[in-house]
């Protein structure tokens, strides 16, 4: 990543989320934000406070537990010229957005043939571990994926999520972010200025001749340390981060695949009609004479459980991702296990409850 | 429900307010009735829900509104586009799914809109437009020139959680939002019998703090004043209000058709909404010849609109991906 400048600083996601609202609210008086507890001591673990202060209630404002309403009110101060960040705590509770998002939201533009607009910024957070569970776990990314007229990003740290934040603002369409909680507290250097990320560039985060590593969201993260487990076993991987799922740039990693001969998606979310199933149909259409070997591991097709011996199986993890980066190669000829205690999330490290 | 009497109560208006009022009334009684003529013909390509019988609603808010003020309404919503001004060329253009509609034929009957004239867009989802309207009006308020929105749905809609949704936050934020609940008691062919445990709607609204009035007989200047007194006091900064007003469908519940004979409800039950009938109604404060220079009017407009219809070219294949995303 070549996210040195001269103005950057190590900045937590959190708190890059929060600079992007704070300045693109300085710069444009038609941003508002609002969500359920967006204002309240906690501001959505820290990435809303002082927005009230600064900005006053009429800007930012706590909501009823209204997804629904709260959802086509924010489509339609869009549609009026206002541009909305409209908050959830959980990816979970889209669901109950779910009506206003795919048949207005994603639709408005088209179906009113371009008389109307709905420059509306939808965040939510998938949750992980201490027992999150069931209900606080989802990533329903590819559900968005699936409608014509929604934009779907998922920065994977903080400069992406500075920068994809600025331009979800500055975007005329509606645009799903998808924030990861465990996310939250990893740091990355990022610019004091306003800048932007552009949608439909997939980053090359570490080059590699081997195999192609797409990692989503959170488990993005994830891939660049299986990575090192790999690298210690002479397989070296090119790992991308796709940063926007819609639009969705398929060059990069179609290109990497051809070159390396080997797709591995991991995804934040089930494999079943997932962002990893499109991305491997799109590059399997696309390669006309010899098609990469693709896999994909997500999470188990099950719910998600809370108890640490179950979650533990559910998610991918370095071992499970760089386990089978290497059978892709071995033909499953050679076994492998790296050390368990290299394999554990990034954040068992580094993070603890509660949430 | 029943429309009360055959004699119209019009206190405070002139003669021109009557003339403005009835050819609102009759050009969206001739459009609908000549897009139920046209249709066997099947050059309409778009499911319509016509509002014969419900006009007066529309056309009496409406005739409240500012031109600068908004409307927003549902897939019955061929009347309150027409009142709040949309064109009338483009509307008939577009149900005939020709490149000239309002939408470029994108749309159709039920995504129906005219930003120029104030109309956002109508929905084929029930309900679905009552949260984006109450959108509009916290746009309104916060530019503080004194503009509203009307927001039109069915009695269905109100079962809708969002319905509640919606008036709890309008309240909440004094938002300057008029709900207009067009009471025709069917949801498609349900009765309100069936699905509400109560009709006590207006009580239900106003325990949101939010102040309403029903009005039972289609009477257009009742429902205009009541409308206009709402809306006044919105302007000034008093919040939503909520307006019921009972009305019946006069065709089936999509399409050209009366649906009498299909045995969920008698035509008896029509008789009292005929007499209620505010075009003949309105009309009869007119002169005979005033009257007729009217309809003329109305009829040249329609026969221009299907004519620049049925002239129209059908949009190029190419525009099929035009629009997906906004630049």
């Amino acid at each position: 990543m070549s996210l040195q400048t001269e103005s950057a600083r190590d900045l937590h996601y959190v708190d890059a989320l929060c600079e992007a609202f704070l300045q693109e609210m300085e710069l444009d008086p038609s941003v508002v934000l609002f969500g359920i507890d967006v204002d309240d001591h906690k501001a959505i673990q820290g990435s809303t406070q002082g927005l009230l202060k600064r900005f006053g209630p009429e800007r930012v404002f706590g909501t009823p537990l209204s997804e629904d309403a709260m959802t086509g009110v924010a489509i339609g101060a869009a549609m009026a010229g206002m541009r909305p960040i409209h908050v959830h705590i959980r990816m979970d509770f889209l669901m109950l957005a779910m009506n206003q998002l795919v048949n207005i939201a994603s639709k408005a533009h088209y179906m009113y043939n371009g008389q109307v607009s709905v420059p509306l910024v939808v965040r939510s957070m998938i949750g992980k571990s201490w027992g999150q569970g069931a209900q606080h776990s989802q990533g329903l990314h590819s559900m968005f994926m699936h409608v014509p007229g929604l934009k779907v990003v998922a920065p994977s740290n903080a400069y992406d999520a500075k920068g994809c934040m600025i331009s979800s603002i500055r975007d005329p369409n509606p645009v799903i972010f998808v924030e990861h909680r465990l996310l939250y507290n990893t740091k990355a250097p990022v610019p004091d200025k306003p800048y932007t990320v552009q949608f439909g560039k997939a980053r090359v985060a570490k080059k590699g001749t081997e195999i192609t590593i797409v990692g989503i969201s959170n488990m993005f993260m994830e891939c660049m340390r299986a990575s090192e487990l790999l690298s210690e076993e002479g397989i070296e991987a090119e790992v991308i981060d796709p940063i926007s799922l819609v639009p969705l740039d398929i060059q990069t990693i179609y290109k990497s695949a051809t070159k390396t001969g080997h797709l591995l998606i991991v995804d934040n979310s089930w494999t079943n009609c997932g962002a990893s199933a499109e991305i491997l149909a799109r590059v399997a259409e696309m390669s006309e004479y010899r098609t990469p070997k693709l896999r994909r591991i997500g999470y188990a097709a099950t719910t998600c459980p809370t108890t640490p011996a179950l979650e533990e199986v559910f998610y991918p993890n370095p071992g499970t991702i760089a386990q089978t980066a290497y059978r892709m190669l071995t033909k499953g000829k050679t076994e492998w296990k790296p050390d368990p205690q290299r394999t554990k999330l990034s954040y068992q490290t580094e993070f603890r409850g509660p949430f | 429900m029943k429309a009360q009497n055959s004699e119209i109560y019009a206190h405070g208006y002139s003669d021109n307010d009557f003339q403005r009022i009835y050819r609102s009334l009759k050009l969206i009684r001739r459009a609908e009735e000549e897009i139920a003529r046209v249709y066997p013909s099947d050059k309409i390509k778009s499911p319509v829900h016509l509002s014969i019988g419900q006009e007066a609603i529309a056309v009496g808010v409406c005739d409240a509104l500012e031109a600068t003020d908004a409307v927003s309404g549902t897939y019955r919503g061929h009347a309150s586009y027409m009142a709040k001004g949309g064109s009338l060329e483009r509307l008939f253009a577009e149900l005939y799914g020709k490149a000239t509609g309002i939408t470029g034929g994108i749309g159709g009957s039920m995504h129906l809109i005219d930003i120029e004239h104030g109309v956002i867009g109508t929905s084929a989802v029930v309900g679905t437009t009552i949260p984006i309207a109450a959108g509009f009006s916290m746009s309104f308020k916060r530019e503080k020139k004194g503009r509203v929105i009307a927001a039109f749905f069915g009695d269905g809609a109100t079962e809708e959680g969002v319905f509640s949704e919606t008036l709890n936050f309008a309240a909440l934020h004094k938002l300057p939002i008029l709900f207009i609940c067009e009471n025709n008691g069917y949801a498609i062919h349900t009765p309100i019998s069936k699905r509400w445990a109560t009709g006590r709607l207006c009580e239900r609204v106003e325990t949101y703090g939010i102040p309403t009035a029903a009005i039972e007989d289609q009477n257009v200047f009742k429902i205009r004043d009541a409308a206009s007194g709402f809306i006044n006091d919105m302007r000034a900064g008093a919040g939503p209000a909520f307006l019921e007003a009972k009305a019946y469908r006069w065709r089936e519940h999509v399409g050209p058709n009366s649906d009498f004979d299909q045995g969920y409800r008698s035509e008896i039950d029509l008789e009292p909404w005929r007499k209620a009938d505010q075009i003949s109604l309105v009309g009869s404060l007119l002169s005979d010849s005033v009257r007729r220079l009217i309809d003329n009017a109305v009829d040249d407009a329609i026969d221009k609109a299907i004519a620049f219809a049925e002239q129209s070219p059908f949009p190029k294949t190419s525009r099929l991906y035009n629009n997906v995303f906004a630049n």
